[in-house]
C-alpha cells in the first residue's frame, strides 16, 4: 500500500492551517534559541572570529595588505554562511526525533512538511543574524561594498539558495545518524574540506594540482567568486551559473532521498 | 468517510507488526468500550507500546485493521489524530520550552486561535497544579511535574480517546497517586482511556477491563474480577480463636478431604475453594470439632497472582521502591 493512495482518503490540511502550523512551529524553534542562547554563539561569534583571525593572521601574507584581504575573503565567508546554517537543520531534526517531540507532532493533525519547513525558517532567521554581523563587523574593519545594496542582497540570496540545497543533505544526516553530536561531527566533516579546499581564503594558484582540481569543482569556490563579483564588481555569469547548477543538482539528488527517509520515519 | 456506528471507541482486529524475525504484534484483537478504561497489561517487550504506536498512527501495521473513534488508522490518519491524545514513554514535551509554551504550541497546532490556545493552556496548567512553574523551562521540572505536563499536553484538544503508555513508570508513590486521580477525573468527564501498564495495582485502580498480552498475543481479557475467578477461584481465610489450634485444624480438614494451609505469621487458615458448597463444609467441620472461630473471609486472588498464572512470569509490583527522577538543572 503506498502513501499516495492513503493520502487520497485523507482530508487535506488547508493552506491557511498549514501556514498557522508553520508559524507556530517556527515560533517554537525561535523560542528554543531564546531559551538556549549559547546556541546562538556560533552564529554570532564565528563570523567575528573568522574575520579577525584570517584578516589579521593571514591577511598580510596572502593578499599583501589587510584591506585587500578583507575585500577578498569576506565575500567568500558570506557565501559559506548559508551552508553553515543549512547544516544545523539536521542536528535540530535529529534531536527532535531522539527526544520524542517528533512523535508528539506526528500524533497531531498537521502536515509533516510543516515540521521540516519550520526548521529551515528558524535557521534562516539565525543565518540572517550571522549575515548582518558578518557584514556589519567587516564594514567596521573596512569592507567596502563597491557595487550597491541590491548586489549585496543578491550575494546573501545566492548564499541562502545554495544553503537550501545543502539542507537536504543535512536532513539526511540528521535522520540517518544516531545522535545529534554525530550529526554535528559529520556536518563539520562536510563543511571543513569544502570551506578550506576552495578559493574562499586564498587564491588557488599556489595549491598543488590535485587540490586545484578539487577547488575548481568545489561549489564553494564558485560561490565565493560570485559573491566577490557581487560585492567588488566583476564578471558574474560563469560563477553564478556554476552555483545554480550545483544547487539544482544537489537538490535533485538529495531532496527525494531525504523526503523518502522522512516519510519512512514519520 | 467510513464511520463505524457502535459504542466501541477502539476496535483492533488481527493487528500484526513484525520487525525482521520478531513478531512484535502477532494478531492482536482488542476492544475498548466508549467511556471506559481498558488496562493493557503485559511484561516488558510484550508489544504494549507497539500497539499504542499503531493506534496513534506512528507506525503502520503489517496486517489487520484498527479503528479509533470510528476512524481507520490506515485510511483516515488525520481525522484519527484529532480524536486522540497520547501520553507515553516516547511522545514528549519540549524540554527547552516552558510548560506554558509547550501547551500553547500544541493548541496552535490543533488549530485553536491564539486566544483560545492561550486560555486552554492556562486552564490546563491550573488544573494540573503547574501554574507556578508555567514560565519555567520543562527541563527544570521534577519527574512528576513533567508527567503532569505530558498529560496536560495530551488533553489540549479534548480528545475522545486517550492513550496512556505506562503513565506512572518511574514515579514515586505520591506522584503516582496524583496521576491516577487525574486519569480518574478524565474518565468521569467522558474520556475513553487505553492504559498500558506493568503495575497490577495501577490496573486494579483504574481499569474497568483488562487485556493481558505477552509476546505480541492476547492471552487473556475480561473484567478484573472475571479474570481473577477464571484463574484461581476464591480463597477462604479462617481466623481461629486460639492460633495454636491451626495445625490441628489443618489435620482435621485433611481427614475430611479438604486441603488447607496455615500461616503462623498471619494466624490464618487458608483453603482454596473449588466450589461454593465447600465453604459451608469447611465451616461445618471446624464447628463440629469444637474449634473456635473469630472471623472468616473469602478473597479473590490478587492481580499479581492472576498475572503469574496467565503469563508464567511475575508482574511488577507497584510497591517496589521507585525513586522519583531528580530534576535536571
Amino acid at each position: 500500500m503506498t502513501t499516495a493512495v492513503l493520502d487520497q482518503h485523507d482530508t487535506r490540511i488547508g493552506f491557511r492551517s498549514n501556514l498557522r502550523h508553520l508559524g507556530a512551529l517556527t515560533r517554537r524553534n525561535l523560542m528554543r534559541i531564546k531559551a538556549d542562547p549559547e546556541s546562538m554563539l556560533d552564529a554570532l561569534l564565528i563570523p567575528i572570529i573568522f574575520t579577525l583571525l584570517f584578516v589579521y593572521v593571514f591577511g598580510g601574507a596572502v593578499a599583501g595588505s589587510q584591506q585587500e584581504y578583507i575585500q577578498y575573503m569576506i565575500p567568500g565567508l558570506l557565501g559559506t554562511t548559508g551552508l553553515n546554517l543549512a547544516m544545523a537543520v539536521g542536528t535540530g531534526l535529529n534531536s527532535d526525533f531522539q527526544t520524542g517531540v517528533m512523535d508528539r507532532f506526528r500524533t497531531l493533525p498537521i502536515g509533516r512538511s510543516a515540521v521540516l519547513l519550520s526548521k529551515i525558517a528558524a535557521e534562516t532567521c539565525r543565518g540572517l543574524v550571522s549575515f548582518t554581523i558578518l557584514i556589519g563587523f567587516s564594514m567596521v574593519l573596512g569592507l567596502e561594498i563597491k557595487t550597491g545594496p541590491l548586489e549585496l542582497l543578491a550575494a546573501v540570496g545566492l548564499s541562502l539558495l545554495f544553503g537550501m540545497s545543502m539542507v537536504w543533505i543535512s536532513m539526511l544526516l540528521g535522520m540517518s545518524l544516531r545522535s545529534a553530536q554525530a550529526v554535528q561531527g559529520v556536518s563539520m566533516l562536510v563543511i571543513m574540506p569544502l570551506q578550506f579546499g576552495s578559493s574562499i581564503f586564498a587564491p588557488t594558484t599556489t595549491m598543488p594540482g590535485w587540490l586545484q582540481a578539487f577547488t575548481k569543482y568545489n561549489p564553494l569556490s564558485a560561490l565565493a567568486d560570485a559573491c566577490r563579483s557581487l560585492i567588488n564588481g566583476g564578471p558574474l555569469a560563469h560563477s553564478v551559473t556554476v552555483v545554480l547548477i550545483w544547487s539544482v543538482a544537489v537538490t535533485a539528488v538529495f531532496a527525494p532521498l531525504a523526503v523518502a527517509r522522512f516519510r519512512k520515519r514519520t | 468517510m467510513t464511520s463505524i456506528a457502535n459504542s466501541n471507541a477502539v476496535e483492533v482486529r488481527g493487528i500484526v507488526k513484525t520487525y525482521g524475525e520478531t513478531r512484535a504484534l502477532d494478531g492482536v484483537d482488542l476492544t475498548v468500550r466508549e467511556g471506559t478504561v481498558l488496562g493493557l497489561l503485559g511484561p516488558n517487550g510484550a508489544g504494549k507500546t507497539t500497539l499504542v504506536r499503531v493506534l496513534s498512527t506512528l507506525i503502520k501495521p503489517d496486517a489487520g485493521s484498527a479503528f479509533v473513534g470510528g476512524y481507520d488508522v490506515l485510511r483516515q490518519p488525520k481525522q484519527l489524530r484529532r480524536t486522540i491524545g497520547l501520553t507515553g514513554q516516547y511522545a514528549s514535551v519540549d524540554e527547552l520550552l516552558s510548560g506554558y509554551e509547550n501547551l500553547y504550541l500544541i493548541g496552535r497546532l490543533l488549530d485553536l486561535s491564539g486566544r483560545d490556545a492561550k486560555a486552554r493552556a492556562t486552564e490546563l496548567l491550573e488544573r494540573f497544579s503547574l501554574t507556578d512553574a508555567a514560565k519555567r523551562p520543562a527541563k527544570t521540572y521534577s519527574g512528576g511535574m513533567r508527567r503532569r505536563l505530558d498529560l496536560a499536553a495530551s488533553m489540549i484538544g479534548r480528545p475522545k480517546v486517550l492513550y496512556l503508555d505506562e503513565p506512572t513508570t518511574g514515579l514515586d508513590p505520591r506522584t503516582r497517586n496524583e496521576v491516577w486521580d487525574e486519569v480518574q477525573r478524565m474518565v468521569t468527564e467522558g474520556s475513553t482511556v487505553l492504559l498500558t501498564t506493568q503495575y497490577m495495582e495501577e490496573a486494579e485502580q483504574l481499569a474497568h477491563e483488562l487485556t493481558v498480552i505477552d509476546k505480541g498475543r492476547v492471552i487473556a481479557n475480561g473484567g478484573i474480577d472475571e479474570l481473577k475467578t477464571q484463574v484461581g477461584g476464591q480463597t477462604l481465610q479462617v481466623r481461629p480463636t486460639r492460633p495454636e489450634d491451626l495445625p490441628a485444624m489443618v489435620a482435621c480438614l485433611r481427614e475430611s478431604g479438604v486441603l488447607a494451609t496455615y500461616s503462623e505469621d498471619t494466624g490464618l487458615l487458608s483453603v482454596q475453594l473449588t466450589d461454593a458448597e465447600q465453604l459451608t463444609a469447611v465451616v461445618g467441620v471446624l464447628g463440629t470439632r469444637g474449634f473456635g472461630i473469630t472471623g472468616i473471609d473469602t478473597k479473590l486472588p490478587s492481580l499479581d497472582e492472576v498475572f503469574l498464572a496467565i503469563t508464567g512470569k511475575p508482574g511488577r509490583s507497584a510497591s517496589a521502591p521507585i525513586r522519583d527522577k531528580e530534576p535536571v538543572a
